[in-house]
């Protein structure tokens, strides 16, 4: 749109038509105060605190809803203004409590800020307050209604930008209140969107209240440990008698591909951390039963049983599983040391997605892959399967305010009637398990159309696949219905379109990253070939070229007699994947978690792992995103996953230079990665350096591993700078191996729903609350209808 | 839930007066608590499958008009003026008569169900006040007794219907 020429302030500024007078403002970097006007949610002209004096208008106008003209001259300072906006404070206190003592937002709450900018803190009022009681809307949800300002953001983000509309305001002028949709309680996704947005303490989290204050923690921008959408989470961090304890999460910190979005795991998924089952010390098997030892002991028990093994047995008796929530870097060292230190192939990892179909498929199409921050801008979408809103909630929120904010259109196909519907242009219903019809139709396979036109003609799916055949520049998403051949035919639909690009959907939050790094018996970091000799073969000097075993026959492997010794790194296969325990039963199993899983119940040597908020290194999301993961919280007790597969390295005597390229030469991490204890580290180094002397830097340091992944493993050659200064960056499978076929049915998507979270789940405090008080409130209205 | 044949064709007809169908709602709601008497949980949950609102939305609109309600009212809903005008008339009067005469305070129905009381805004009726408003019916010149003697009126008019 043309630009139009206004003043602000003196000031002249320049802006395309239709830009609110706010946001004109605020690009020339003057501030107008508001509560209710929000970026991205309708306008409200609510709160009157962003009144300003534009020349020939008799009275001062609301910045926040008034687009500029041309010539328009504005003042936004005055003590005209300064008096009006004094006056809405007054008012706006005239019934607060000013309980700011106690208040959860004290000290970042923008009613006190405001109230301290304009000084209106006398208060000619002399009525008294009109006191409620405090209400609980939801085991995450709180209410208190005296503090309310009634700016409508709750209201509005509830209902426009998560699609929820489980806020709503009752009565009118002084009596009007925020209420939920239950009279009493919420029934709603728990996102807790309402709760941050909120600028002052109305709306308060279940998990944060009355804890603590915001300046007493230190406030850590990482990854997301839970789905594999890769939102930042900030965690709140203070210390406590354990390490560091983390006190919240939110997103204060708007950088991420989240932008304003969180949903409940990112937002209070944190506290299994300081679950009471977390295991604090290594375990042995003693006599048949798990007894506590030192780490000395358990790592030369382990390094001496996997040296003996692979010594008399050869690495064939050796299998090893990884993790899709330990880091990339974590991950690469894992299978480095299982196929250079143990000598094996037999490395997987519970797979949710196929990836390797993706890879093969993609070959020749080198940029055809979609990132989370594209899809916000794509004027058009396509999902076949999947459940964005339970399952990969950001995405669904990049959907529905693409949808909402830019008129993108979307196309869905899907067997259940999801609620992502309410925004699609289109919606086709398919009989489930038909994914892969739509896929080969797409493909231009004409004859599938019978398989998937029950509700819809086939006609009618013909004009639909014309129709996007027309799109420009489609987004491509599929869930784990789609896999082998049916991924290569919506890759051949979409390469033939202008500018198509991929989503392909994993289920945990590195799941992209375990399969990026090689966690499969057959293939290396980057989708190589183990069988194809290449820079790997030759830097790692010499890997085993047999492919290995994949989960299922490692089971098979240890029934007969053959698995000497498993090694898990946080993965619960016994309880995920239905493996049976008993198999292992004549194997030396070690097991690498956070808790005593139905996994680790059957080791013979369990190691108390530090989970992704308490270390560093970095997490691929399901896009191909790369981000970093910052230390925040720490559990005295435990080691990061990366220190454990180094120490049990050097006890079975290896070189740990080799694993692990640390020391001079290197590009290590000086502790920008770090989180809380970056400063620390920053001051050490920069004092060494001062001195002329070489930073020490540590086996244990992840950055050096992310040196090689950079060096080896294609697409991942991205700006470190960007990275350890938190911004995400897409990763292309561009130079990629050739990928793989591998068998559809060794995929498992996790099932995971918005309240839960694999294993990490069942740990979750809040996330378990939510699920009991569902449960209560079902049954309670089952009573009530008999 | 199921209206009566005459609301089911004004519906109709309303339906395509607006350009949205969450226009509908406040006449709707409006015909729908003249037919039943008032704003029962189960009128709500269809009037907002209609105009595709959610239950939560259409009772804030509800709890926005003081002429809405979702309580059962009387069969003769009084409604007593006692903005300005009305109130230099007498109006305060008026409404202290019935509170007497019906035995309830304001919001309150009568034990047989025949009245409700209600203190209201200007009605517009303020060349004639004070002024009171029973449903759809206006009262005006009022005094003291003549409200009396409407209040008889309608005690005979509700009674009879019922014998």
């Amino acid at each position: 749109m043309a630009d139009v020429n206004l003043t602000i302030d003196g000031k002249k500024v320049t802006a395309p038509a239709g830009t609110l007078l706010i946001e004109a403002a605020k690009s020339a970097g003057i501030e107008v105060p508001s509560f209710c006007y929000y970026p991205n949610l309708s306008l409200q002209g609510a709160c009157r605190m962003c009144l300003v004096k534009i020349e020939k208008m008799p009275k001062l106008q609301t910045a926040c809803t008034t687009v500029i003209s041309e010539g328009m001259m504005v003042t936004t300072d005055s003590d005209e203004v300064r008096q009006a906006r004094k006056g809405m404070i007054e008012l706006l206190l005239g019934n607060h409590p000013l309980d700011c003592p106690v208040c959860d937002a004290g000290g970042e709450c923008e009613l006190q800020d405001m109230t301290f900018s304009y000084g209106a803190a006398e208060s000619r009022f002399i009525d008294v307050k009109n006191h409620r009681d405090e209400q609980q809307w939801s085991p995450v949800v709180y209410f208190d209604r005296p503090r309310c300002i009634l700016c409508y953001r709750c209201v509005r983000v509830c209902g426009e930008g998560m699609d929820v509309w489980a806020l709503g305001v009752q009565h009118r002028g002084v009596s009007s209140t925020i209420v939920p949709n239950q009279e009493d309680h919420l029934e709603c996704e728990e996102c807790g969107m309402c709760i941050d947005i909120c600028p002052v303490g109305a709306l308060t989290s279940g998990a944060y209240r009355y804890k603590t204050r915001p300046w007493e923690m230190k406030h850590v921008g990482t990854t997301c440990t839970h789905c594999a959408d890769g939102c930042k989470t900030t965690l709140g961090v203070r210390r406590c008698s354990t390490g560091t304890e983390l006190v919240r999460g939110d997103n204060r910190d708007k950088s991420g591909i989240n932008g304003d979005f969180l949903c409940i795991k990112g937002r209070y998924g944190f506290d299994f951390a300081h679950h009471e089952d977390r295991l604090h010390q290594p375990l042995i098997r003693r006599n048949g039963r798990l007894t506590p030892c030192t780490w000395e002991e358990a790592f030369q028990l382990t390094g001496e049983r996997l040296r003996q093994i692979r010594d008399r047995e050869g690495g064939d008796a050796i299998a090893v599983i990884g993790s899709t929530r330990t880091t990339n870097e974590e991950n690469y060292l894992l299978q480095k040391f299982a196929r250079t230190v143990l000598g094996t192939n037999h490395i997987d990892h519970h797979r949710t997605a196929d990836y390797p179909a993706l890879v093969a498929a993609l070959a020749g199409h080198p940029k055809l892959t979609a990132s989370m921050r594209e899809l916000f801008e794509a004027p058009a979408m396509l999902l076949i399967g999947n459940d964005p809103t339970r399952q990969h909630p950001l995405l669904a929120w990049q959907i529905r305010n693409n949808v909402r904010l830019h008129r993108a259109r979307l196309y869905l196909v899907n067997a259940q009637p999801i609620k992502l519907r309410r925004q699609a242009s289109s919606f086709f219903a398919i009989p489930a398990g038909r994914e892969a019809e739509v896929a080969a139709f797409l493909a231009g396979q004409d004859s599938a159309v019978a398989a998937i036109a029950s509700e819809t003609s086939p006609e009618a799916w013909i004009r639909w696949r014309d129709q996007l055949r027309r799109e420009p520049k489609l987004v491509v998403m599929f869930g784990s219905e789609i896999r082998g051949d049916a991924v290569a035919s919506l890759i051949k639909f979409a390469a033939d379109l202008p500018e198509a690009k991929l989503i392909c959907l994993g289920d945990y939050a590195n799941s992209r990253g375990a399969a990026d790094m090689g966690l499969y018996p057959d293939l290396l970091p980057g989708y190589h070939p183990v069988t194809e000799v290449g820079e790997f073969h030759k830097d790692w000097g010499g890997v085993p070229e047999k492919p290995g075993l994949s989960l299922r026959q490692m089971a098979e492997h240890a029934q007969a007699g053959k698995l000497k010794a498993l090694y898990v790194v946080g993965a619960n296969p016994v309880e995920e994947l239905g493996l049976d325990p008993f198999v292992f039963s004549q194997s030396f199993v070690v097991v690498e978690d956070l808790f005593l899983t139905e996994t680790a119940a059957i080791a013979d040597v369990v190691l108390p792992a530090a989970n992704a908020y308490e270390k560093s290194g970095t997490f691929t999301n399901t896009c191909g995103d790369l981000q970093l993961v910052k230390k925040a919280g720490e559990v005295t007790g435990t080691k990061s996953d990366f220190e454990i597969i180094v120490r049990i390295a050097d006890a079975m005597g290896v070189a740990v230079r080799k694993l692990v390229p640390f020391g001079r030469g290197s590009r290590a991490d000086m502790g920008q990665s770090r989180g809380a204890q970056s400063g620390e580290a920053d001051r050490h180094s920069v004092w060494l350096e001062a001195r002329g002397l070489e930073p020490k830097m540590s086996p244990f340091d992840p950055m050096a591993i992310l040196d090689e992944i950079q060096r080896l493993v294609p697409g991942y050659d991205v700006s470190r700078l960007h990275l350890l200064a938190g911004m995400d960056q897409h990763t292309s499978l561009s130079g990629s191996g050739p990928g793989t076929k591998h068998d559809p049915s060794a995929i498992m998507p996790a099932r995971d729903d918005l309240f839960s979270s694999g294993t990490l789940g069942r740990y979750c405090r809040t996330l378990n609350a939510v699920l009991e008080n569902g449960h209560k409130l079902a049954a309670e209205e089952e009573v009530a209808a008999e | 839930m199921r209206f009566s044949e005459p609301f089911e064709q004004r519906f109709q007809e309303m339906a395509s007066h607006y350009p949205t169908r969450r226009s509908l709602l406040v006449p709707t709601l409006l015909y729908a608590q003249d037919e039943v008497g008032f704003l029962s949980d189960e009128v709500v949950a269809e009037i907002a499958r209609r105009v595709e609102l959610t239950e939560l939305e259409v009772r804030n609109v509800i709890s926005y008009y003081s002429m809405l309600t979702t309580q059962p009212r009387g069969k003769y809903n009084v409604q007593v003026c006692t903005n300005i005008a009305c109130l230099l008339m007498g109006g305060e009067e008026i409404l202290d008569r019935c509170r007497l005469k019906l035995g309830i305070r304001e919001k309150e129905t009568t034990p047989d169900g025949l009245f409700s009381l209600e203190e209201v805004e200007c009605m517009g009726a303020c060349c004639w006040a004070p002024a009171v408003q029973v449903n759809y019916d206006f009262h005006e010149h009022l005094t003291p007794q003549k409200m009396d003697q409407i209040l008889d009126q309608y005690t005979k008019k509700g009674t009879e219907r019922r014998r």
